[in-house]
């Protein structure tokens, strides 16, 4: 209760700490240090594992793996380029989609355009998008979605087919479908994540502008979202690092085929199906490569994570100024 | 009441009496024969209640893992052993062939039923040089077939598994071509095109062909069967078309003299109505088990399986061994001491 006291009366007499409260101030301190640590030490126990098992790999493929675009075990070439140009494309398009629905779906629900009661059902409706299994996701893409945009798909095709992205039938697994589906996976979480960043925003900021004679859009999009930037970035940034790491929807939908390709109907392949659908029944070299790889995406994750950070925190410096 | 107490007491320590005498035999291996094998498990363990038998059915190389590190009773597995692995294992090991399979080309080709395809078109398809339906070549096998004027789209496994090994075996087989290129393996290379998909596992190929039309892939025979596709007639060495599923592949097996260790290998049966593309899947057993008890209770299994189990094999989708094959084998399980 003191700590609690003290801060609610300040007028009261504030004696020093006793013992009790240093100690137990101590401990709370050290647990949380620990905690921090702990992680931190997680992650570099992951990171030393996945390199030792890769260390071969790196040795006997080094720099050449991200650059070569044939996996064959059997000649013991390996090499991940269409895995790690699927990965980047499938989830950079499910970005798109899913961030601007995203965005918009936060919007939607924090601005008053519904009445609180509505605003909460359908802010449950998305989140419950959060809870589907993966495994029912690429069942949906492979029984509804593709069926669905294959017509479409191949009239673009065949009356824009001199546009790289639309340079290819689509067949049936694609990177199309496949970023469709991931999209509407990520979506719950920058959906979830941009509200909190809207609702955030003190009321009196939209007042003012309302204030000043600004309509509601112009409320919204120079005022609300501006303010928001930073958390909606951040909102991006875990939405766009679910994508990197989604497996089984992908591994279901994407052809898994090692395919260079910009069109968005081509197959391709992306790294954790790679190493889902390789692990099972790899041999000891097969292994050694798989962990290279899987050292690759958690590069690349981190990458991400990185920039996603460094951007967000330009945005919020230019905000304040 | 003191009987009554007894009695109850009695009741009460029967179970335990037959818990203390079951044998518990434990396997893991492949997962092609699974289906097969826990069809066979079950009703072995109903007739003979001291004995309860768990497969876990964790692929092929898995299994010969489990194996080598003595974790299980017993293991299966689609590739045998190789020597190398089985040199591994010190008091010997005995190979079991318990069934065989058939590897199926499953097509969605609307209105098209019984398609035939000659080796050189199937080979062709699975290297990317026949891309259309309405190719010549396919013309010509299937006169008065309408083929769509529609691109193949080939399905095939994504993950690593015994399936492909017996399908690009096959394929190296009876082309060249295919020989110099993918080659064999569990995983391989397959030609750089657009229209070449993979999906996880049978049933994931299995779902894929369905909603892709224009789509041909391998599956095993059992489930192309239980998942109702149309499957191709393929044409054997000697030149005719036969399909999966019939007494081609009991003809397939029969072409194949067994050697003494019960390894034989099928890439391209002779025979004039054989399937062109089975399989022979293994048991591995201990020679020398340290548990009499044990190993008595896996002959029992094993010789069930090779007598009463063989009548299930054919409506499962599996090819039940010739007699011929099952007598071989089932005087070579005594030496599993």
């Amino acid at each position: 209760m003191s700590v609690l006291e003290h801060a609610r009366h300040p007028g009261a007499v504030a004696g020093a700490p006793s013992t009790w409260d240093f100690f137990a101030d101590r401990a709370f301190r050290g647990i949380a240090k620990a905690a921090a640590a702990l992680i931190l030490a997680l992650l570099a126990f992951i990171l030393w594992q996945i390199g030792r098992k890769a260390a071969p790999g790196i040795r006997d493929y080094g720099f050449g793996f991200l650059t070569s675009t044939s996996w064959d075990v059997g000649r013991g070439h390996f090499g991940i380029l269409p895995a790690i140009w699927g990965t980047l494309y499938s989830s950079f398009l499910a970005l798109v989609m899913g961030g601007f629905f995203g965005i918009v779906m936060a919007i939607f629900l924090t601005q008053d355009f519904l009445p609180p009661r509505l605003a909460v059902v359908f802010r449950t409706t998305v989140e419950l998008l959060a809870a589907i299994p993966s495994v029912v996701y690429g069942l949906w893409g492979i029984f509804v979605v593709v069926p669905a945009i294959r017509p479409m798909a191949n009239s673009f095709y065949e009356h824009l087919g001199w546009i790289p992205i639309f340079g290819t039938t689509l067949s049936g697994p694609g990177l199309l479908p496949a970023s469709l589906v991931l999209a509407i996976m990520i979506l719950p979480t920058v959906a979830a994540v941009s509200q909190d960043a809207l609702r955030q925003v003190p009321y009196r900021v939209k007042e003012a502008a309302y204030g000043m004679g600004a309509t509601r859009w112009e409320a919204i999009l120079k005022v609300m979202l501006p303010t928001a930037a930073t958390g909606i970035f951040g909102a991006l940034v875990l939405g766009f690092g679910r994508a990197l790491g989604e497996t089984m929807a992908l591994a279901m939908l994407i052809g898994n085929s090692n395919q260079l390709s910009l069109s968005l109907f081509s197959p391709a392949n992306t790294l954790a199906a790679l190493l889902a659908l390789n692990f099972p029944e790899a041999g000891p070299r097969e292994v050694q490569v798989l962990m290279y790889a899987a050292l690759v995406l958690l590069g690349i994750t981190l990458l991400v994570n990185i920039a996603g950070g460094a951007i967000m925190t330009l945005a919020a410096r230019n905000v304040r100024r | 009441m003191k009987r009554l107490m007894i009695a109850m007491l009695l009741l009460v320590s029967i179970p335990f009496a037959e818990a203390q005498e079951r044998v518990r035999l434990t396997g893991s291996g492949a997962s092609f024969p699974f289906p097969l094998y826990s069809a066979w498990f079950k009703s072995f363990s109903s007739q003979n209640k001291s004995i309860s038998v768990d497969y876990q059915a964790k692929g092929s190389g898995a299994g010969i893992q489990d194996f080598i590190n003595h974790t299980v009773d017993f293991a299966a597995s689609d590739a045998a052993m190789t020597d190398e692995e089985i040199a591994k294992v010190p008091g010997g090991v005995q190979l079991v062939p318990m069934t065989a399979g058939e590897i199926a080309l499953a097509y969605n080709v609307a209105g098209v039923k019984g398609l035939k395809l000659p080796r050189d078109v199937y080979a062709g398809i699975f290297l990317g040089k026949i891309t259309r339906w309405s190719d010549p070549k396919i013309k010509a096998a299937n006169p008065g077939a309408s083929l769509p004027d529609q691109d193949i789209t080939v399905v095939r496994r994504a993950d690593s598994s015994g399936t492909t090994f017996v399908f690009t075996t096959h394929l190296a087989a009876i082309s060249d071509e295919w020989k110099k290129g993918p080659g064999v393996g569990t995983t391989v290379k397959w030609p750089g095109s657009d229209k070449f998909v993979a999906s996880p596992k049978n049933d994931g190929v299995a779902a894929t062909l369905r909603q892709t039309p224009g789509a041909i892939g391998y599956v095993e025979y059992a489930f192309g069967k239980f998942s109702k596709m149309d499957m191709a007639l393929l044409q054997n060495k000697s030149g005719q078309f036969v399909a999966p599923g019939g007494k081609g592949g009991e003809e397939a097996l029969a072409s194949v003299k067994l050697p003494a260790d019960l390894r034989a290998w099928l890439p391209d049966p002779e025979g004039a109505q054989a399937y062109p593309i089975a399989t022979y899947t293994w048991l591995l057993l201990y020679k020398k088990n340290a548990d009499p008890k044990k190993a008595a209770a896996l002959r029992e299994l094993v010789d069930y399986c090779l007598t009463e189990g063989q009548k299930m094999s054919l409506q499962m989708g599996y090819i039940p061994l010739p007699e011929s094959v099952s007598a071989t084998v089932r005087k070579a399980v005594a030496s599993a001491q």
